[in-house]
């Protein structure tokens, strides 16, 4: 039999379409057919300056805008060979790391509803909620923030921001505590995920998987540590990694990343230095206020850069971060002028989709719930 | 703002060890590198794409496969640029395999047989780019309808007016 799982489905997470070809209990085969979100990004980006891509990244990932933007800026500081201030680095690790615990909320919150368990689902909202206040405070928004931009931050953070930071990240211990004592014993939820869509890292390397599900299965590797970028050399924590490669382990694993990420939090919280948060560049970065207001230059230099842009030397790059749910890259090709030629997103969830008919197929309809929720996808990154 | 110049002359890049590896296999299919803002490019013969990632693999110079992608160089004769992007986990580093292709005939052997996790990046530009992939198991359309026509990442597709 063939059933039609979505795009309207609670446990997919978005506008996911599964065929699922079905005998009796067991599923035969999984086709997932996508592109019910796509709005053509890639093709926008090409019309638009530089700067006036990053609010566009925001909308690719809406769980974590930052991490979005964090990528694009550092691809295009890279064809500028652009030097970014120690306090806006900081800045930006100390945002994504949050953006990381905000997203894996989301995670957890939703997978573990998927399973049956509706409190935690509140709990994580909770704190999540606290976050989205933070970024208000940094950014003025709550989910579209576009507070990275080329050469350093947008705005000086408020005064009050670390104030709160360090009193959210403080009694964040004890919520993931909270959030452990409901699921990790729980009898039931453990039967549910322990041997559910079990991939081994041969696999789960050759298919694509990113991330924390790929080092559930036990590839030791994430882009913070192995390949750093942003500064996240100058920052210590440990790099969870489980051998089993079922949906308990990409759990554990998600719950402890949730851990390190206060971490780094807590250190960046602890070290961040003072100082300018914007590049040294007046072609590429906009002048302050005060500045436009008394000096010609920087009045110049403000119009010129918002009606004509800014060129970039020709070439192209691939900047590849460790965005909550993987490997997130992009790739763009500059043709000298203001506007790119090309930009292309290495969306983690695009390529970890391929993964799931592969965990699914020949096992319980009732898992294939808990795989989807198990590789973190976000829609809106897949059909871009 | 300080860009130190791209190292553009295969000569120079000879020793980096995938540069050698693939120069001792085929030197025949490495037709250019490029080694520009901490990037290594090689350029290889379209007919040999998969061959090179499949000895790269063997190698175990490469253990992970990034992305596949294209840019449009459009009105340029050789108008499409395959980006495949590998990744060496082992040794921590990067490198991007490229291919041209004409306007006429942007047909490409497929890189699914190799690194299974390209099938849904190739069936992408398939529809986006209209590039055929030979050998994918599966090349249909993914993102936009079965129905749709033309393909809106070319340079050439028109962005204004009704269709």
């Amino acid at each position: 039999m063939i059933l039609n799982m979505g795009p309207q489905h609670p446990s997919t997470h978005g506008v996911l379409r599964l065929l699922l070809e079905i005998d009796g209990e067991a599923v035969v085969r999984m086709m997932p057919d996508i592109g019910f979100l796509h709005t053509g990004i890639e093709k926008t980006c090409e019309a638009k300056f530089y700067q006036q891509v990053v609010p566009l990244t925001d909308r690719i990932d809406y769980l974590c805008p930052m991490v979005n933007n964090l990528c694009y800026v550092l691809a295009v500081e890279k064809l500028l060979g652009l030097e970014i201030p120690p306090r806006a680095t900081w800045m930006r690790v100390l945002l994504a790391e949050l953006q990381r615990i905000s997203s894996h909320l989301v995670w957890l919150g939703t997978h573990a509803m998927d399973i049956g368990a509706m409190t935690v689902f509140l709990y994580c909202f909770r704190e999540r909620e606290e976050l989205l206040k933070l970024y208000e405070l940094v950014s003025g928004q709550r989910m579209m923030t576009s507070y990275f931009r080329i050469g350093g931050l947008a705005l000086e953070p408020p005064l009050d921001f670390f104030a709160k930071t360090k009193k959210f990240i403080d009694g964040f211990s004890e919520k993931i505590d909270e959030y452990e004592d409901l699921l990790t014993g729980n009898f039931i939820f453990i039967n549910r995920l322990k041997g559910v869509a079990r991939i081994n890292a041969e696999d789960a390397l050759a298919i694509g998987l990113s991330g924390p599900a790929l080092r559930a299965s036990g590839v030791d590797f994430d882009h913070r540590r192995d390949l750093p970028y942003c500064g996240y050399e100058n920052f210590k924590f440990k790099v969870p990694v489980s051998n089993d490669g079922d949906v308990w382990a990409r759990y554990v694993c998600r719950v402890q990343e949730l851990r390190e990420s206060r971490e780094i939090c807590l250190q960046a919280l602890a070290g961040m230095p003072s100082g300018p948060i914007k590049a040294d560049a007046p072609k590429v970065v906009l002048p302050d206020r005060e500045k436009m207001k008394t000096q010609m230059e920087a009045l110049i230099y403000h119009f010129k850069i918002v009606t004509e842009g800014f060129a970039v030397p020709a070439g192209e790059v691939y900047q590849a971060i460790e965005s909550p749910r993987g490997e997130m890259g992009y790739y763009i090709v500059s043709d000298g002028t203001a506007k790119p030629m090309r930009v292309h997103m290495r969306s983690p969830s695009y390529a970890s989709l391929q993964a799931l008919p592969q965990m699914c197929e020949g096992k319980l309809i009732a898992d294939v719930v808990a795989a989807i929720g198990s590789i973190d996808i976000v829609l809106g990154e897949i059909d871009r | 703002m300080a860009l130190a110049p791209a190292i553009t002359d295969l000569e120079q890049l000879k020793d980096r060890p995938l540069v050698a590896a693939l120069i001792a296999w085929n030197a025949a299919a490495v037709q250019g590198a490029k080694f520009d803002r901490d990037e290594l490019s090689i350029y290889i013969a379209r007919e040999n794409i998969r061959e090179a990632c499949a000895h790269l693999k063997a190698q175990g110079l490469t253990d992970y496969m990034s992305d596949v992608t294209c840019a449009d160089f459009y009105p340029r004769d050789m108008r499409f640029e395959m980006a495949y992007h590998l990744l060496s986990i082992k040794r921590k580093d990067r490198v991007r395999l490229k291919v041209k292709l004409s306007g006429d005939d942007p047909v490409i052997e497929s890189i699914t047989a190799v690194w299974p996790s390209a099938n849904f990046f190739e069936r992408e530009l398939f529809d986006l780019f209209g590039i055929r992939f030979l050998g994918h198991p599966y090349l249909r359309r993914i993102l936009l309808p079965e129905d749709w026509e033309g393909h809106p990442l070319r340079k050439d597709y028109p962005v204004e007016g009704y269709r």
